[in-house]
Parts: C-alpha cells; sequence; structure tokens
C-alpha cells in the first residue's frame, strides 16, 4: 500500500472486511483491493465473507465487496463466487447491475468456464434499461472480443443497432473499437459499417469519437483493399481527418493522427505519402512520442528515390537525439527502413555499410547486436559487396579501441563480432591480412566478451591462413614464419580464458599452429592444406529452415524404438503436428523446383503485363520504379566500378554516397541502353539461374546482386509462423465458441459449501452420460476422484466445518429470494407440483446459466430436451433440498467415527441433489416458506416475507401468482388495506388507496412473482392486513372482470433475518445480561434433531451457532436488531428450548410460532 | 484495460497508487519466489520510472506516452495529466480510447473537485480513503464504471452519509488528523490550492 509492504496484517484486513458495519467493512475491503493478491494465502478465508456481504440486502455492502472482489479475484474465488455475482446481474439496483456485470469479466479471466453459462445474461445486460449497465456490458464484451473476436462475429447485428441508436459516446467508442476488431473476420460487416461511421465523422463533435470511427473506418478499409473496388472516398476522408488532426496545436491529437496514419500506411502508403512533408515535418517536433509516431510513418514512405535523403535525415537526429531511448529507436528504426523488404530499396549497398559503420560510434546503444546482424547479411547475401564491407571491417577492428571504450556493458562491441567474422570468412579481399591479424589479437581482446573473443580466435585462424596462401609462392618464407610465431606468442593469452569455447577454440589452434610451425621449418607447403580447412561457402539460412526440414522418407519419428510401455495413450501423436502435411509427401528438392518454376511462371506474366502496359517505356532509365522482391535475383550484378568507386578511403561517411548515387543514376541513363545487349550473356554465367527468363530491362538496378534469402528454406515461411502467441496470455483460454446452446456439464459450480464447489466441468459429464436415477456408483466414483484432489483442504478444522455446515443452510434461504427473481426459479421455491412444461418460455438459456443454484436441477429448460426430466416434479426438488441438508447433518453426526468419510458422503450427496435422484437415505420432507395466500379457480397466490437488512423498517413480501385457467389474466392489482403500524410502500405520489399494478400478465399455466414492500413499526407483534387482487380475465370470447381477496400474516418470524453469529460472540451476548429468557416445551417430537434444527432454521431464519450431540445453540436477529438466541436440547421424544431477547413480546411471539411449526407435523 | 492509477506529486511523493494488475519483475516469473516485498518493490520501480518519464515532459506537449519499460509491452501507453502540483497517470492498454482516458481523468478530478470542494494536495494526503472510495465508483478492477459525475457524487455521498448515520470511525480520523497536523512535514507545501483546476483544460473538446 502506498509503495510499504503490509502483508503482515492481510489476517487483521479480513476481520475489519467482516465487520457489520459498513464503515469498517468499506475500510476492510479497500485495503484488501490494495493488496491482496493471486499469492495472498489469507484470501481462502474470505470466500464465504463475501459471499454473505454480495448476497446482502444492503446494496452498499454489496457494491464494497464487488469492488474489492474486482480487484483480488483469484481462480478459487471466481469459481466459487461466479454463481452469485451472475444472481446479482439481475439485481433490482442498476449500482449493483453494473458492477456485477464488470467483474464479469475478472471472472471469466480466471475461471474461463464460466463464460459460457454466464454469456446470455451478459448478452441480455447489452440492452438493459439504465446506460450504465449497458456500458458495462459493452465494455466487457469489448473486453472479451478484442482477444477472440471471431467468437462475438455473432453480437455483430445488436451492437450495430446499438450504434446507431445510442448517444452515449464511451458506449459509442467501446463499440466502435470492438467492430475494428471483428471487421478483419467479416467483411460483408466492413461495407455496412462504412456508410453510418462516415456519417458520425461528418456529424460528431467529440474528438475521441471522431478518432475511434477513422480508426475503424481504416480497419475496415484494411479488411476490405482485398478484391474490393477501391473506397477512395473513405480514404481521402480518413486521411483529410487525420491531416487536421495532425496539424492541429493539440499534441494530443497530433500523436493520435499519426498514430491512426500508420494503420493506413499498411495497406494505402499512396495517400499517405502525399503527406510526406507533413510528417517529415513532426519528425523536428519537440514531443518524444510524436517524433517516434513520425518515425514509424517514415517506414512507409520511403522508396528508392528518398531513401538515403531520409536515413540522412535520421542520421542528423542520431546525432541531435539526448536520451538514449530515443536514439535506440532511431537506430533500430534506421536499420529496418533500409532492411525492410529484402533490402528492397537499397540502391547502394556501400551506402548501407557506411551507415551501419557510422552507426557503431553510438555510444551506449542497446543495439549493436542488431548493426552487426545487419552486417553480417549484407556482407554474406550481397557478394559484390564484400570487398568494400571487408576493407571497412579491418578499419573497425583497427580501431576497435574506440568501440570498447571504457564500460563493459556498452552494447556497441557487438558489432566488433560482426566485423571479425567477416574479415576472417572474405578474407581473400583484405588488403593487409598480416595488419588484420595482428589488430585480432591485441591484449586489449581479451577484455570483450567471451562469445565475441571465441570468433576473434577462430576467424585468426582463417585469416592466418590466407596469409600462408599469399606467401606461398615466395622463396623467402620468412614472412610466413612471422605470422605463425604471432599466433604462437599471443594465443596463450586466450588459452587461459576463462570462457570456454574461447579457451578450447585457442588451445586447438594454437597447437595446430605450433605443427605448422614446424613444417614450415622443414620448408613444407602448408597453405594449401591450412586453407582447406576453411572452404567452403557459407550460405544463409532463413530463420526456421531447420524445422521445414522434411522428414526423410522411410522415418518414423513417432514409431517406437522400444517396445511401447503396456499402456499407451494417443499423446504421443503430438509431434507430428510439428511438419505439415505437404513435407511429408514431397522431397526438399521438389520445392525449390516448384518454387523456380512458380517464379519463371510469375516472370512471364509480369514481363507480359509491362509488355501492354502504355505506361513503362522501355527505355526509360527511371530508377523510380518499384519491382517486386523476387525480380532481384535475376538481375545481373552490375560492374561496380562503373558506376561507384570501389574504395572510399579511411571511414567513410555516407554523405558521400548521396552525391555519388546522384552521380551514378546520371551515368546509369547512359550506360543502361548500352548494357542491354551484354545482359544476356552476363546472366547466363551465373549459377542458380538456369531457368531464368529474358530480363526485363524495366527492373532498375541496384548497384549489387542480393541474395535471396528463401533459397535456403525448404518452403516458403514466415519469419514468425506460430510461436508468437504468450502461452501465458489469459485470454487464451477464453476462446470458447459462445453460440452452442449450453450444455449441462456448463452449470456453474452451485453455492454449497466448498468439496462440492470444487466440481470440475470434466467430472461433471462423466455423471451426465449416466443415466441420472442410477448415478450413485459414478457418485462414488467421483468421490474417489475428488479425494485425492482435495485431501489437504479437507483436513480443515472442525470449526471452520461447523462454520461452512451453517454457511449451506443460510444460503438455502437465502436463496430463496434471489431465485425468485428468475421466474421458473420461482417454482422451485413454491414448490406447487406443476410439472416442467408449465415452465414459462421467456428466458431459456439464459435461464439455464443462472438456474444453478442447489435447488435449481436443470431440468426446467424446455430448449434441451436433454435435461426435460418429466418425472421429475418440483417437489422432488424440494426434497433434494432437504436431503442435502439432512445428509449434512448426519456427516456431522458420524464426523467423529468417519472422520475422513465425511467429504466424500458429502459430494455424493451433493451430486445427487444436482442430479435429481433419490437418495435411499430417509428424505426430509419437502420445506418451504411460502404458504398460501389465496386461491380461487383462476389464480392462487403464495407468499412470503422477508425482512431487509437494508431498513429496519422493511419488510419485502413476494407472492407468486400462479394462473391456474386456461385464460389470460391481466391488469391485475394488488391492493392492501393499511393498518397504524404496517403500510404498503406506494410508488411517489400515489394515494394511500391505490393498488399497485403487478408488473405482468399470466399466460395460462404460468406463474410469476412479484414483490411488495411493506413499512412496519413495530415488530413485536404479529399482524393481519387484509387484502385484495382484482384482475381481468380474458379468454377467447369474454374477459372479466374477477377479484379475490386475501389476509396477509405477518409473523414474528418474517421480521427476524438470518444472521450467521461466531460463538465468542455469542457467549458474550448471553453474559451481557441484557436478555430476558422464556422457554419453551415440545412434547412427542418423533423427528431427528437435525431435521429439527433444519425446520428452525429454515422456517424461523436462524443459524446454528455451536451444536454439540443433541444440543445446539441458534442466534437470529430482526430488522430492527434485536437479538434473538436458542438453547435447543432434544432427549427423547421431548424438545426444551430455552431463549432468550431483549424484547420479551417478540421472544414469546417467536416462540409460540416455532410451536406452532412443530404442531403442524 | 486500466492497468494502474498512480498520482503523485510534481517530487515524485505518490499520492494515491491504484494497481489493477499484479505487476512482477519479469525476472521473477516464478511466482512462490515472489514475496510481497518484492511486489512492492516492483511497484515503486514503476512509479519512479513512471515519474522520470513524465516529470521531464513539458506541459505542452502530448498527453501520451509509450509504456515504461516495467509496465511493459507495446500495448501498454501512459496517459497523464498534470494539474498544479500533481500528475495523474493511468497506465491502460490498447483497448481504451486514448481520448477517452484523457476525459475520465478530467472527469475523475472534477468530482474529487466537487467531492472536497477546491480540491488540493493536501485533501488527497488526509483523505486517502476517500479519494479511493471515489476512484472505486469510477474504475472499477480496471473498467471504467462510470462517467457520469453527477452520479458518482451521489453514490460517493449517499455512502459518505451512511457511514455518518454509522457513527463514522468515532472520532478516530479527526485524532489522526491532529497528530498529523502536529507533525512537522517540511515537504508538504500547505497552502497549495487549485481552485482554477477546471480552466486548466479549456482545450477540451465537449465528450
Amino acid at each position: 500500500m502506498l509503495g510499504y509492504d503490509v502483508s503482515w496484517a492481510a489476517f487483521n484486513i479480513v476481520e475489519v472486511m467482516s465487520s457489520s458495519k459498513f464503515t469498517y467493512k468499506r475500510i476492510g475491503y479497500l485495503a484488501a483491493s490494495q493488496c491482496f493478491h493471486e499469492g495472498t494465502d489469507v484470501i481462502m478465508l474470505t470466500t464465504n465473507q463475501i459471499r454473505k456481504d454480495l448476497s446482502s440486502p444492503h446494496q452498499y455492502d454489496t457494491g464494497v465487496a464487488l469492488t474489492g472482489l474486482s480487484c483480488f479475484v483469484t481462480p478459487d474465488l471466481a469459481r466459487d463466487l461466479a454463481n452469485d455475482i451472475m444472481t446479482l446481474m439481475s439485481h433490482t439496483k442498476p449500482y449493483i447491475r453494473k458492477k456485477a456485470v464488470l467483474i464479469m469479466y475478472k471472472v471469466f479471466l480466471k475461471y474461463p468456464e464460466s463464460l459460457r453459462p454466464a454469456f446470455p445474461r451478459l448478452k441480455e445486460k447489452l440492452e438493459d434499461p439504465d446506460p450504465g449497465v449497458q456500458s458495462a456490458a459493452v465494455n466487457v464484451i469489448c473486453e472479451l472480443a478484442r482477444r477472440n473476436p471471431k467468437n462475438y462475429l455473432s453480437l455483430a447485428p445488436l451492437f450495430f443497432k446499438l450504434m446507431t441508436s445510442s448517444t452515449n459516446n464511451w458506449v459509442l467508442i467501446k463499440i466502435i473499437k470492438l467492430f475494428g476488431a471483428l471487421t478483419p473476420l467479416e467483411p460483408r460487416l466492413g461495407k455496412k459499417l462504412i456508410e453510418p461511421l462516415t456519417n458520425l465523422i461528418h456529424s460528431t463533435s467529440a474528438m475521441s469519437l471522431l478518432y475511434e470511427c477513422v480508426n475503424t473506418v481504416i480497419a475496415v478499409l484494411i479488411s476490405l483493399s482485398s478484391g474490393m473496388p477501391n473506397h477512395s472516398a473513405s480514404i481521402q476522408l480518413c486521411v483529410q481527418k487525420l491531416r487536421i488532426l495532425i496539424e492541429d496545436s493539440d499534441q494530443n491529437l497530433k500523436y493520435l493522427g499519426l498514430l491512426a496514419m500508420s494503420k493506413i500506411l499498411k495497406t494505402h502508403p499512396k495517400s499517405v505519402q502525399s503527406h510526406k512533408d507533413l510528417i517529415l515535418q513532426c519528425l523536428d517536433d519537440k514531443d518524444e512520442s510524436i517524433r517516434l509516431r513520425a518515425l514509424d510513418l517514415l517506414y512507409g514512405m520511403v522508396s528508392k528515390k528518398n531513401l538515403m535523403e531520409i536515413v540522412k535525415k535520421l542520421m542528423l537526429h542520431v546525432d541531435k537525439a539526448e536520451g538514449t531511448t530515443y536514439r535506440d529507436e532511431l537506430l533500430t528504426k534506421i536499420i529496418d527502413i533500409c532492411s525492410q523488404s529484402n533490402y528492397q530499396y537499397i540502391t547502394n549497398f556501400e551506402w548501407y555499410i557506411s551507415i551501419l559503420v557510422e552507426l557503431t560510434r553510438l555510444e551506449g546503444t542497446r543495439h549493436g547486436h542488431l548493426i552487426a546482424s545487419q552486417m553480417l547479411d549484407v556482407a554474406i547475401r550481397v557478394k559484390a559487396i564484400r570487398g568494400f564491407a571487408v576493407a571497412q571491417m579491418a578499419t573497425l577492428l583497427d580501431n576497435a579501441h574506440l568501440l570498447t571504450g571504457n564500460t563493459q556493458r556498452n552494447g556497441i562491441c557487438e558489432v566488433l563480432y560482426a566485423a571479425a567474422w567477416i574479415c576472417g570468412e572474405f578474407s581473400e579481399h583484405l588488403e593487409d591480412p598480416m595488419q588484420t591479424l595482428e589488430a585480432m589479437l591485441r591484449p586489449k581482446v581479451a577484455t570483450l566478451p567471451g562469445h565475441i573473443q571465441a570468433v576473434y580466435v577462430q576467424n585468426a585462424a582463417k585469416l592466418f591462413a590466407t596469409v600462408l596462401r599469399k606467401h606461398e609462392g615466395e622463396t623467402d618464407s620468412q614472412a610466413a614464419q612471422e605470422t605463425s610465431q604471432l599466433l604462437i606468442d599471443r594465443l596463450p593469452l586466450f588459452v587461459q580464458s576463462a570462457n570456454l569455447e574461447v579457451q578450447e577454440r585457442a588451445s586447438c589452434i594454437l597447437q595446430l599452429v605450433k605443427y605448422i610451425q614446424k613444417l614450415q621449418q622443414k620448408n613444407v607447403e602448408v597453405a594449401e592444406e591450412v586453407t582447406a580447412l576453411f572452404a567452403g561457402e557459407l550460405n544463409p539460412v532463413a530463420p526456421k529452415a531447420q524445422k521445414k526440414v522434411p522428414i526423410p522418407e522411410g522415418l518414423d519419428l513417432d514409431a517406437w524404438i522400444n517396445e511401447p510401455p503396456s499402456e499407451s495413450e494417443s499423446e504421443d501423436e503430438k509431434p507430428k503436428a510439428v511438419f505439415t502435411k505437404e513435407e511429408h509427401k514431397h522431397s526438399r528438392s521438389r520445392h525449390t523446383e516448384v518454387d523456380e518454376k512458380e517464379l519463371a511462371r510469375r516472370r512471364e506474366v509480369r514481363k507480359q503485363e509491362q509488355a501492354n502496359n502504355p505506361f513503362y517505356i522501355k527505355a526509360s532509365p527511371s530508377s523510380q520504379k518499384v519491382y517486386d522482391a523476387p525480380g532481384v535475383e535475376h538481375i545481373p550484378v552490375v560492374q561496380i566500378d562503373l558506376s561507384v568507386p570501389l574504395k572510399v578511403p579511411g571511414m567513410p561517411t555516407s554523405d558521400q554516397y548521396l552525391k555519388l548515387e546522384e552521380e551514378r543514376q546520371q551515368k546509369e541513363k547512359a550506360e543502361r541502353k548500352k548494357k542491354e545487349k551484354k545482359k544476356k550473356r552476363e546472366k547466363r554465367g551465373k549459377e542458380r539461374k538456369a531457368d531464368s527468363g529474358p530480363e526485363s530491362e524495366e527492373d532498375i538496378r541496384p548497384a549489387h546482386q542480393v541474395d535471396i534469402v528463401t533459397e535456403e528454406m525448404p518452403e516458403n515461411a514466415l519469419p514468425s509462423d506460430d510461436d508468437d502467441k504468450d502461452p501465458n496470455d489469459p485470454h487464451k483460454a477464453l476462446d470458447i465458441d459462445l453460440d452452442k446452446p449450453l450444455a449441462d456439464s456448463e452449470k456453474l459450480p452451485v453455492r454449497t459449501h466448498r468439496p462440492e464447489v470444487l466440481k470440475s466441468p470434466a467430472e461433471d459429464r462423466v455423471n451426465e452420460s449416466i443415466p441420472q436415477e442410477t448415478n450413485k456408483g459414478s457418485g462414488k466414483e467421483k468421490k474417489e476422484k475428488k479425494k485425492g484432489k482435495e485431501k489437504d483442504r479437507k483436513r480443515s478444522k472442525e470449526e471452520k466445518k461447523k462454520k461452512k455446515h451453517k454457511e449451506v443452510e443460510e444460503e438455502l434461504l437465502e436463496s430463496q429470494p434471489e431465485e425468485a427473481i428468475q421466474s421458473e426459479e420461482t417454482k422451485e421455491a413454491t414448490a406447487p407440483p406443476t410439472s416442467t412444461s408449465t415452465e414459462e418460455e421467456t428466458a431459456p438459456s439464459s435461464a439455464a446459466a443462472v438456474d444453478t443454484s442447489s435447488a435449481a436441477a436443470p431440468e426446467s429448460e424446455p430448449d434441451e430436451p436433454k435435461d426435460a426430466e418429466p418425472e421429475d416434479t418440483k417437489s422432488s426438488k424440494h426434497k433434494k433440498k432437504k436431503q442435502k441438508k439432512e445428509k449434512e447433518e448426519k456427516e456431522k453426526k458420524k464426523k467423529k467415527r468417519h472422520h475422513h468419510h465425511h467429504h466424500h458422503s458429502d459430494a455424493g450427496g451433493e451430486d445427487s441433489v444436482q442430479n435429481g435422484t433419490v437418495e435411499e437415505e430417509e428424505p426430509l420432507p419437502p420445506m418451504s416458506n411460502y404458504s398460501l395466500l389465496a386461491e380461487n379457480s383462476y389464480i392462487k397466490m403464495v407468499y412470503d416475507i422477508q425482512g431487509n437488512h437494508q431498513d429496519e423498517s422493511k419488510v419485502v413480501v413476494s407472492v407468486i401468482f400462479e394462473n391456474k385457467s386456461d385464460s389470460f389474466l391481466k391488469s391485475m392489482e394488488f391492493n392492501v388495506l393499511d393498518s397504524l403500524n404496517s403500510k404498503l410502500q406506494r410508488p411517489e405520489g400515489a394515494g394511500p388507496h391505490d393498488s399497485l399494478t403487478v408488473p405482468f400478465q399470466l399466460p395460462p399455466g404460468v406463474s410469476n412473482e412479484a414483490r411488495f414492500v411493506f413499512s412496519v413499526q413495530s415488530i413485536v407483534m404479529p399482524q393481519k392486513l387484509k387484502g385484495t387482487l382484482t384482475f381481468i380475465v380474458k379468454s377467447d370470447e369474454s374477459s372479466t372482470h374477477e377479484k379475490l381477496d386475501f389476509k396477509l400474516h405477518f409473523t414474528c418470524t418474517s421480521y427476524l433475518i438470518t444472521t450467521p453469529c461466531y460463538s465468542d460472540a455469542y457467549a458474550k451476548l448471553l453474559e451481557s445480561g441484557d436478555l430476558k429468557g422464556s422457554s419453551l416445551r415440545l412434547e412427542g417430537i418423533s423427528m431427528p434433531f437435525h431435521h429439527l434444527l433444519a425446520r428452525i432454521c429454515f422456517h424461523h431464519h436462524f443459524s446454528v451457532v455451536e451444536r454439540i450431540d443433541s444440543c445446539a445453540s441458534m442466534y437470529s436477529r430482526s430488522i430492527q436488531g434485536h437479538h434473538v438466541c436458542l438453547l435447543v436440547k432434544t432427549s427423547d421424544q421431548t424438545v426444551s428450548i430455552d431463549a432468550k431477547c431483549d424484547e420479551p413480546s417478540l421472544l414469546g411471539n417467536v416462540l409460540d410460532e416455532i410451536k406452532q411449526t412443530f404442531s403442524k407435523c | 484495460m486500466i492497468k494502474a492509477i498512480l498520482i503523485f506529486n510534481n517530487h515524485g511523493k505518490p499520492r494515491l497508487i491504484r494497481f489493477y494488475q499484479y505487476f512482477l519483475n519479469m525476472q521473477l516469473q516464478i511466482k512462490h519466489l515472489c514475496t510481497n516485498k518484492m511486489a512492492e518493490d516492483m511497484q515503486q520501480q514503476i512509479i519512479r520510472e513512471t515519474f522520470h518519464l513524465v516529470s521531464k515532459r513539458d506541459d505542452n506537449v502530448c498527453n501520451f506516452l509509450e509504456g515504461g519499460s516495467l509496465i511493459g509491452g507495446s500495448d501498454y501507453k501512459l496517459i497523464y495529466r498534470h494539474y498544479a502540483t500533481l500528475y495523474f497517470v493511468f497506465c491502460v492498454d490498447s483497448s481504451e480510447s486514448e481520448l477517452g482516458i484523457l476525459d475520465l481523468i478530467q472527469v475523475f478530478v472534477e468530482t474529487l473537485d466537487k467531492c472536497f470542494e477546491n480540491v488540493c494536495e493536501l485533501d488527497l494526503i488526509f483523505h486517502m480513503d476517500k479519494v479511493h472510495y471515489i476512484l472505486q465508483e469510477v474504475v472499477m478492477g480496471g473498467m471504467v464504471l462510470e462517467t457520469n459525475m453527477n452520479e458518482i457524487v451521489a453514490q460517493v455521498e449517499l455512502q459518505n452519509r451512511m457511514e455518518k448515520s454509522e457513527g463514522g470511525l468515532s472520532g478516530a480520523p479527526a485524532r489522526a488528523v491532529s497528530a498529523v497536523k502536529n507533525m512537522n512535514l517540511p515537504e508538504i507545501p500547505r497552502n497549495i490550492n487549485i481552485g482554477d483546476i477546471n480552466i486548466k483544460v479549456p482545450s477540451l473538446s465537449p465528450f
């Protein structure tokens, strides 16, 4: 936090987070969000706390929890809480909805399995009435689509609609950005987009929006550029707008303009090139960011004609530049510009070598290796330049002390690597090899990095060979012997090197030289043999060429060398993928053949074209014409000495070449005609050119020939094939097809306690394949699996388990109101024996996604036949719910005996709940808090009353209306006669006797839930309110007005809210002495103790604080903050309940209600 | 996504740090080897680097910077604004609109201004938590949550009211403030007032 490590406070933060006061909770979450991260171990303690806060009725509790969670969500948290968060996406408050929607992105990242189940609901939120939620949803989908656009193509129409309708610039920008990502995949979309985008460009006044529009239009144009009639109007518009941006005095706009310009450049370089003046101007800008952007643009603006000029300008900047970053950037840009597309724009390689040599004078650059590799590349591939290059490199070696300078980490000494190698390899071009050899063996060399020394040593040997050969014919062998002596004197220095490579090479060569010296003394001719050591030419090899080497016939890399181990699996298939199929078929030589034929064909075509093109003036010597790279290799080597003096004495200055180049071009014009005849002859002499057709005389000639690197490649391969993806990219996992219907296995984990939550979808699938009624076996299998996985976690302490257990019970209770939001889910809660066929079909797939709370079995999906289980009725669901609870109770009992079995059976029990099997164990009767409100032949109403944390004087009455008739019910109006104490909350402006309209209509057989808020003043007494529901029954023939009276019964229980309480707090509470006691005895209760507890918990909103054998303490809290504590004991068939509460009449009423509950059964 | 939000003053003293991504030194890829200390060091390094990048820029150059080496990658950008004594720096990736973020900074600062009535650096020092709460209503987990200033202010106010109804931190802040006030803080100029904060950026186009 603020740069200080506060990890020591992690546990205290958790404590503060769990405070019930919003003030503290907020601080706790803030601290957590600042200093928790994935590695923080206490995070696993927070799961339940966060869950509790998420489901808090208090919107700001939920809000801070979401905000905090967004900063430290871990895969575990994401998995455990995904379902809760998804429920929150349909929260009534937009404030919560929008936070829930946003946090889903984080959840997806950490737990990709949740994407598919959650996606339908996310999609719904795109059309949320609240603009904030809408923008959040757009935000999330844009983030997702940016990484894996193809999966979101199907949303394009929806976004298109949003784009044309939305006025919120934030949303528009995001959508437009998203379209930018989508268009490359779907050109048709691009065509549709152009028009509205152009309109936006013309109409909007917001620069940010304008800029994004231009950006997307560019993306569209890029995607269209292949095979489309030109959209030159749009391009012109874009470039024009960008020019306005660049010319703007606001530096920000200038920067962005350049940024966008560089995107156009890739496909429409011509339209950008016309603004060269502007861009060169930007190079002089005082702002570094802008200069860098302008540099990017330059890359695309060069041509043969202006390359030298531009590079000269850049070299000036290099000299002026202050920061090393900018200078390094300049350096790389210069090299990039020059080397792009196989040195396409370089007409004079001597100039280029001089530029490289000049660049070596840069101090403190990190890019020495870049320069070095360019030097090597040019020297190897441009044969004609070798003489010049060698001369330059020899000078470099001579002046090595200038480069090595003082600093060890000076990157520029890398160029010595290249220099030494070039001098050695092409030593035949050296004028004075002896001098170079001497330079390479200076003691100072020993201070260079090891790999450079190694090259020095090796190439000293090559030079030695050259020197020997040079002096071969001479009668006086003095010179040759001196050379040997020099080596023998100097090499021991390297033999002592700490670098193994240097050491090995040096001692090898030292021995060799000693041997040679002996031979020399005997006057034996050795030069030829020594030279033979280094004979042969090294050809450039393309990157990844090795990978492309085809497998020789008969070599099966997948075959087992030995007998395969007994259980061989299909894993060994993988290596095959490295080689493509074609490579198996063809041998390498055939590839080149194909290539060459293809080249020949292309050349023919091009020639034809040019012949027919009137703009190609055959004899024109103009050097501006662009030609394509493959052509270069067929251009004959120009006799360099005709145009350029080969040697530029001393350290070259590239400026000379500018002038020379001009002269050369002049000369060429004259020479050109003459040479045309010669060419054919020359060509025949060239190696590898057997099939080259007649030369097209229009190609401009560079000064030297460039070898084409692809010759060394078995197959055309892009330098970056497939390995450019970061394997750690979290977005990789999110590459999920979202259009497939949801499978059963993809449900989000249910919120229960931990072991079940851990179930992976893979395991689920195992279950799915087995008929559900009989999957006990599979459940066991699963148990086995889990056992291994979760052993560690299992060893959680007794106390923890208790907490979890409590949690489950609470959740069961709390889950009800949430479920009720979804129309389907309401049914489970009410438990009317309706079959699935009566399900409302409004939001099928989204419901499937959310319908995952423990009770919500998947069968409610009309569009998923797999899930439809006619035999599974709602009541069975409730059974399940109870079973689960019961199971847990039982397990608890067994805990001591079957300690390690506990969690297995737990998991198994959960499976059965999920999959709708009937356990053989004694089931709990269905429990529901919903009780009948009123019923007639048309409609049935059941209701439940829940307290509200948020406001101590409010309760929420959830009423489920079920249409029992065959007619359509509409215009339902709900009215209650207020009492002094309890009042129905009506919208502002409504009179105290006005009725509330139920916000839906009911088709036949459908049920839906509405919620009504009541304000109450005193909660100590139960109350009854009279009310009326009026509605219109509409059948085909008639519509009648009906009415139904009811009585709402507010029990004292309904004012209680399940509140967890820790045992120590509970003890304190009892000690405080503020509570007044009362007690109750129930006779003849035959149900097991855990059933009893479950009932109290469920019907009366209590939570178990602690339980020991047949004795349990329970706690609850009223909406007005009264504490209610129970001590429940059982012996034989008698249950005694001792209760304490700070409000005696409330307590009395609650006890009466408890008594009533148990008298009913 | 927004990767980090940093506020520091002209001297590089951090006033608010909010990282939405857990940055670790790239050389220490193995996570379990990285202690919290290292993470904090990394954060400090990032702040230092960002400060060096940002502080040497003139006020009249553009507000975008290619990300520093630590935050890494070509996909990242620093977008900042300079108000009186404070730099507000957002580190974002390419999915955010540059001008949009500039605007967001403006919204954030104006919201601060509204909530603190003429916000100054001292407000950020003494009410660090409040600044965070305001920020939480603007950006959540690195994603833009709300851009409507009135909405943000309303939500912050509501929560503050709730806090008040709970009795606040029972005088704890008052004690802390008085303790801090009695301390000798030479570096903190006490009378910075950036009341003209909104006038500083008149060139902003309507968004």
